[in-house]
């Protein structure tokens, strides 16, 4: 019985990973309607900055996460304004062109400063190990990133559904003429609400590092997870990724440990039992754009 | 720039490349590196192109006379790439020698080319027994995966471990690595309890670590590829593997010296059987390890050893034809060469031409603050078990 809880924690904590790595790619998805597969990049640069301050520059864990999370944002940014704001109009296959070369680039950039290996992140000792909790084993780390995501989570639903911002945002995105014809700079929305989205998976890939392993392929690797988290979910909120990634978090960990001969296909077959049963994901709008 | 002069210039370009070709295929001898210099097996390529580098500037770039010149090509670990790269060198750049090839696919691809050319092919870093076996031109100095998996099976099965759980990789080394570990380590009265397969793109080591932790073995014997040796080995410690006594050993690929410090103070213990430690206690390893550091700022691991022994090989054939190049002369100077290499004594099988080695047990301590894989046991002169039970 205490093993079940042990694995429905693991698959929380991989779940609720999962949803910070991907719930900026729901984001500009969804709300945007722009396809960007270069996601996992921000991601990546956010692990490396981490890396770097912590092992490198000698920074306490606790505070280069901050940090992971303004340069992904502060890059995206950069990018957004750049490059991103020309492909808003364009067809879906022209982004999809552009992020996988952005993504190649990231990929082939990274090799060239850091190296191809895998890197980790040292932790502080407080939190590594396990600690015993009724008889259920508890990573301390894990713990951790189920209280951050958690909170992240939290504070994203209230943004979007309580604040000016998030009226703006979702008015901006259902009708773009007639949300500046009220006087939103809608422009300015787009770049915040990217640059967030990209902090939240700079933010995701440092926290990542311990768990999924930090390397120049990265974004390659996860692309296809971030995209199932999206589609599983839906994308026209915040709500149905998040339950999308805690039901493939339970449904991979507890899968691996019940049935190792099946593991790696239990996530796509979630996907695809859920996908047969409501094709625009749980909580997908009804018709297309 | 008009079509006329574009026309001139080609055929001027041209007449110049006829002219060079000839003088220049004469006094040097080329050898086709084919190395995965990006992608996941990177590392691997690179060590093999520094420890090439390394042995041209002590030794010279001259041997018997001849200039040799080594063309390095990447293939990023894909077979495709590997045969086209291949072919290319040998029939545009007409190599004397093709090496490298960091996996097993890889060097296959090339064999029939190897074969069909005449020419040596020296691999210096993928591990399966069968490569040998498919062109008469193949020889290796890295190692097999029987070598090191039989001979920890062995040493587990003597060494008070009865339970074992594995844990390996859903590939063919994986498979091949339980097999022979399987065999060797039941033959000594051991006990199977768990065997897991995780798949090759595996993110979370968790659920299965759950399942190993739950089937209390005396020990989980690992293998993965190079890069995932960190993530399991941290993830074991925070399973709390370690405090329930449950031991690691393997294959000393997963405990390779150029991942070994990242993975931290996790690795410590961690028992494995080998062909190479940055830590071998010889003078020749020594020298080997400083001018390896010092012109390329890091350790050497094994892949590295390999490419180093594999460019030391095709020297000392060259100097026993006297820089004739033909390829049945050098695969017969090859034969039964014997030599001290950073790794202890080794020697090419004269009837298979594969390598024959020292497998050492080793144990992951911390020696002036880096941690080391400490050698405290020694098979001798291995041969590769893959071939030898036929």
């Amino acid at each position: 019985m205490t093993t079940l809880f042990t694995i429905l924690f693991d698959g929380v904590a991989y779940g609720m990973l999962l949803f910070v790595l991907a719930c900026g790619l729901a984001v500009t998805l969804g709300l945007m309607n722009f396809v960007n597969l270069a996601h996992g990049a921000f991601a990546m640069t956010g692990g490396y900055i981490c890396a770097v301050l912590v092992n490198n520059q000698g920074w306490p864990f606790f505070a280069a996460l901050p940090l992971a999370f303004v340069t992904a944002a502060l890059v995206g940014v950069a990018l957004e304004r750049t490059l991103y704001r020309h492909l808003y109009t364009r067809s879906h296959l022209d982004q999809v062109l552009f992020t996988i070369g952005l993504t190649f680039m990231s990929v082939a950039a990274v090799d060239y400063v850091m190296g191809s290996s895998r890197i980790f992140i040292k932790l502080p000792a407080a939190l590594e190990g396990q600690f015993d909790f009724f008889g259920v084993g508890i990573g301390r780390y894990r713990l951790m990133i189920i209280v951050i995501c958690g909170l992240l989570t939290v504070a994203l639903q209230l943004i979007l559904a309580k604040t000016r911002f998030g009226s703006r945002l979702r008015a901006a995105v259902d009708d773009p003429r007639a949300a500046s014809g009220l006087g939103i700079n809608v422009p300015q929305v787009f770049a915040f609400t990217f640059a967030f989205g990209c902090g939240l998976a700079g933010l995701g890939g440092a926290l990542s590092a311990e768990i999924l392993g930090l390397d120049p392929y990265f974004p390659l690797k996860f692309m296809i997870y971030f995209l199932i988290v999206v589609t599983v979910g839906g994308s026209s909120s915040i709500t149905g990724p998040f339950l999308a990634s805690l039901l493939l978090g339970i449904g991979d960990v507890a899968g691996k440990y019940y049935v190792p001969k099946m593991g790696p296909f239990v996530i796509y077959t979630i996907m695809i039992v859920i996908l047969i049963w409501r094709p625009n994901g749980l909580f997908g709008r009804a018709a297309a754009r | 720039m008009s079509i006329r002069s574009q026309i001139l210039l080609a055929a001027g370009s041209v007449a110049a490349m006829l002219a060079l070709a000839p003088a220049h295929a004469q006094d040097s001898i080329k050898i086709g590196l084919i190395l995965p210099m990006t992608g996941g097996q990177a590392s691997t390529g690179k060590q093999i192109d520094n420890a090439v580098k390394l042995y041209m500037q002590q030794n010279g770039d001259t041997v018997a006379g001849k200039k040799i010149e080594v063309i390095l090509k990447d293939d990023g670990a894909v077979p495709d790439n590997t045969k086209r790269l291949a072919q290319e060198l040998i029939v545009n750049e007409k190599v004397n020698f093709i090496a490298g090839f960091g996996v097993t696919p890889a060097a296959l691809a090339a064999a029939p080319l190897a074969t069909q050319a005449k020419i040596p092919e020296v691999v210096m870093a993928a591990g399966t027994s069968i490569i040998t076996e498919r062109s008469p031109y193949i020889v290796r100095t890295s190692f097999t995966l029987a070598q090191s998996c039989t001979i920890i099976g062995d040493w587990a099965a003597k060494n008070g471990i009865k339970k074992v759980a594995t844990l390996t990789s859903d590939y063919a080394p994986g498979n091949d690595a339980l097999n022979f570990f399987k065999q060797n380590f039941t033959a000594g009265g051991g006990e199977i309890v768990e065997e897991v397969k995780v798949p090759l793109q595996n993110p979370d080591f968790a659920p299965f670590l759950q399942r190993m932790k739950d089937s209390k073995p005396d020990a989980v014997f690992v293998f993965v590829p190079a890069g995932q040796g960190g993530n399991f080995m941290k993830q074991y410690a925070e399973r709390g593997l370690d405090k329930a006594g449950i031991k690691v050993i393997g294959p000393g690929d997963v405990m390779d010296d150029d991942l070994l410090n990242g993975m931290g103070d996790a690795a410590l213990g961690t028992v494995t059987a080998h062909l190479y430690s940055a830590a071998h206690p010889s003078a020749a390893n020594k020298e080997f390890v400083a001018a390896y550091k010092k012109a390329f700022g890091q350790r050497p691991g094994f892949m590295a050893v390999g490419g180093y022994d594999g460019i030391r090989l095709i020297y000392e054939a060259l100097k026993k034809t006297g820089g004739k190049t033909d390829g049945d002369a050098l695969i017969a100077a090859m034969k039964g060469a014997k030599w001290e290499s950073p790794r202890g004594p080794i020697m090419i099988d004269p009837e298979t031409r594969d390598i024959v080695q020292n497998i050492y047990i080793r144990k992951v301590e911390k020696v002036d603050g880096e941690l080391y894989n400490v050698e405290f046991a020694t098979f001798e002169a291995v041969k590769d078990s893959g071939k030898t039970k036929k």
